[in-house]
């Protein structure tokens, strides 16, 4: 025991009550500066293919990022993650077609949808140990897929949903407009992540950590590890059925990749990319992968090899994603002014 | 919706000949998966990591077994090619790559075989192309076939089923009775503790790994004459092998058979009844499994 803790122990012990809210304002502060950030780039730079690689990363990062509090903060790797935002990008393209409400109506009734569809697939998979859960998620996306692939005249089975998804204008915001499309994903985004962030620095998430370290300890505390699973299952699938919808208004339809297993494939590899220590990871990880991606696609036809090879470095070699290096070395270079 | 055809499966649940028909197929479906997933649960048995790209190996056993097939004209000798060349490969797989990742983390095992799912699809891509290719029946079988009860059975399918069957049996004893299957279990129950009896391991895992692929090889070599050869067929094999697995149990041989045969079953009968919703039956079946014994029809529980 050195001298300054022998010191500390002779004083009653003070618990430090953390507040919660200079964090939450100082989120709420970055976030506002983000979606502002985002917003001016189209003045700035008005270069389309600029704008849409930020839709993209919008729709991916959401999907990414809520497929992190499941994988990183709760130790869940689902492995069918991609079935949430395949369902969120069909009933909401569905939604439009059949029925012509408006774009807020169908945005809501998908998240509902969404919310029932993953209380009853979470409820039968997140009692199973990690490796079950992994595949069990698995064939549930592959159930979804092929429900999908088969049901042609709903879904227009492998040709996706053609057509184009309509978009009428509600509340002064023209989505067929390129660039209110282009606002509204960043705002998604913006208030997806700070939902998400909020969720994850809640006691709730400390929860989920602890889960994650110790899932017996917490349940002989009186946490029911069950329902706190079941529960962060239900949230993310409903950041990544906000991701799909992203997608289905950009590309104006969807399709069966969508609801494929490499869709939860990439997640899983984004997440590495960026890493599942910090929050915005995956956020890191979803640009380094689509930038990745697009530049492996247009040099060579198998991109399989070169993505397998990348992802082999990340998990062999290197053992970590990149915002973790990030995070190491700014401890390290802390620890050294401390001396 | 989803279409059901009741009165189709009702009246082939009555006639002998379709009976018979159905049953065989849903043999062989269901051993050719019995193969495959009984690799898959020996190698969890063993070396506590799911192969993920255990479909791959499938895959190669059924392009080899084409290619020696062409080369030679000898079917006996495709079959060989595709078990052998597959446990080559399942053996340098497992000792360059897996064998860095035991004891991590499940999501660093997973990204490693889906890096290989990813890279053993475009490899295969490569060398034979995208297109749809088959191999087609050997001559010797090309014979009419047989009826039974008035049901239609080709004699490949009587190959096809005794030669699975023999595979389970001399698996299911080996492991029992012999030496070797003795020391394999001592290392799935107590790796350290043979390991320190002077008995090599890593040479156990290798070998574990190299019989488990040449399981899903034999199974893709004797699957290539009735199936279509694609980049990518392997993969809807592991989805239904790893049910396979989640039904009978992890880890359990006997479950792997009973699984196996269940879904062969199910996929045969329910073309009939559901057409379209014939996988759809098989995730309906796992669940029920699920709910009711989490741990499978077979399977101990896991601390």
């Amino acid at each position: 025991m050195t001298e300054l803790q022998a010191g500390q122990g002779a004083q009653p012990l003070e618990v430090a009550r953390i507040d919660a809210r200079p964090q939450r304002h100082r989120d709420l502060l970055i976030a506002l500066i983000a979606f502002v950030v985002l917003a001016l780039l189209p003045v700035l730079f008005g270069s389309k293919q600029l704008l849409d690689f930020v839709i993209r990363c919008a729709a991916y990062g959401l999907f990414a990022t809520s497929l992190n509090l499941l994988v990183g903060y709760t130790g869940l790797i689902s492995f069918g993650h991609g079935m949430f935002f395949g369902l969120g990008a069909y009933s909401f393209g569905l939604m439009m077609q059949k029925t012509g409400v408006p774009i807020p109506v169908a945005f809501f009734a998908t998240l509902a949808m969404t919310f029932v569809v993953a209380v009853v697939i979470g409820a039968i998979c997140v009692r199973l140990k990690e490796i079950y859960f992994a595949f069990v998620t698995l064939a549930f996306q592959m159930l979804i897929h092929s429900t999908i692939l088969s049901w042609q005249s709903l879904t227009g089975g492998d040709q996706g949903l053609r057509g184009g998804i309509p978009r009428p204008p509600f509340l002064g915001i023209d989505l067929s407009n390129h660039l209110h499309l282009y606002v509204a994903s960043c705002a998604l985004l913006v208030i997806g992540l700070f939902l998400m962030r909020q969720i994850a620095q809640s006691p709730f998430g400390y929860t989920l950590r602890m889960i994650r370290d110790n899932a017996t300890r917490a349940s002989f505390i009186g946490i029911d590890v069950w329902r706190a699973k079941l529960a962060i299952f239900v949230l993310a699938a409903l950041f990544a059925a906000t991701g799909g919808m992203i997608m289905a208004l950009f590309v104006s339809g969807a399709y069966p990749e969508f609801a494929y297993w490499t869709m939860s494939g990439e997640g899983i590899f984004i997440n590495m990319l960026g890493g599942v220590t910090t929050f915005l990871g995956p956020m890191v990880g979803t640009m380094l992968f689509l930038i990745l991606n697009d530049t492996v696609t247009r040099v060579t036809e198998y991109h399989g090899i070169v993505l397998g090879i990348v992802i082999l470095f990340f998990a062999i070699g290197l053992r970590k994603g990149l915002m973790d290096f990030v995070v190491e070395w700014f401890a390290q270079r802390r620890s050294e002014e401390r001396g | 919706m989803i279409p059901v055809d009741l009165d189709a499966l009702a009246s082939c649940l009555t006639s002998p000949a379709c009976l018979v028909t159905q049953t065989t197929s849903g043999l062989i479906i269901g051993m050719l998966l019995f193969l495959v997933a009984v690799g898959l649960t020996l190698i969890f048995g063993v070396l506590k990591v799911v192969n993920f790209s255990h479909g791959a190996f499938y895959m190669f056993g059924a392009y080899f077994a084409m290619t020696a097939y062409q080369l030679t004209g000898s079917f006996a000798l495709a079959i060989l090619s595709g078990a052998v060349g597959t446990a080559i490969l399942g053996l340098i797989f497992e000792r360059v790559f897996m064998s860095r990742v035991y004891g991590r983390d499940v999501l660093m095992q997973l990204l490693v075989c889906y890096a290989f799912v990813l890279i053993f699809d475009d490899v295969v891509r490569m060398i034979w192309g995208p297109e749809f290719k088959s191999m087609g029946m050997p001559a010797a079988f090309q014979v009419p076939p047989l009826f039974i009860a008035g049901g239609v059975v080709p004699p490949y399918y009587l190959l096809l089923i005794g030669v699975a069957l023999a595979a389970a049996v001399v698996l299911g004893l080996g492991l029992a009775r012999s030496r070797i299957g003795k020391v394999i279990r001592a290392a799935a129950h107590n790796p350290g503790m043979v390991s320190a009896l002077g008995i090599n391991t890593g040479l156990i895992y290798g070998g574990v790994f190299a019989l488990g692929g040449m399981l899903a090889g034999l199974a893709g070599a004797l699957a290539a004459p009735v199936r279509s050869l694609t980049p990518g067929m392997g993969f809807s094999v592991l989805i239904e092998s790893f049910i396979v697995t989640v039904i009978g149990g992890m880890g359990s041989i006997l479950g792997a058979l009973i699984g196996a045969l269940l879904i062969g079953l199910i996929r045969s009968f329910g073309s009939l009844g559901f057409p379209l919703f014939t996988e759809g039956l098989m995730y309906l079946f796992m669940v029920i499994v699920l709910v009711s014994r989490p741990t499978g029809l077979f399977g101990k529980e896991v601390a």
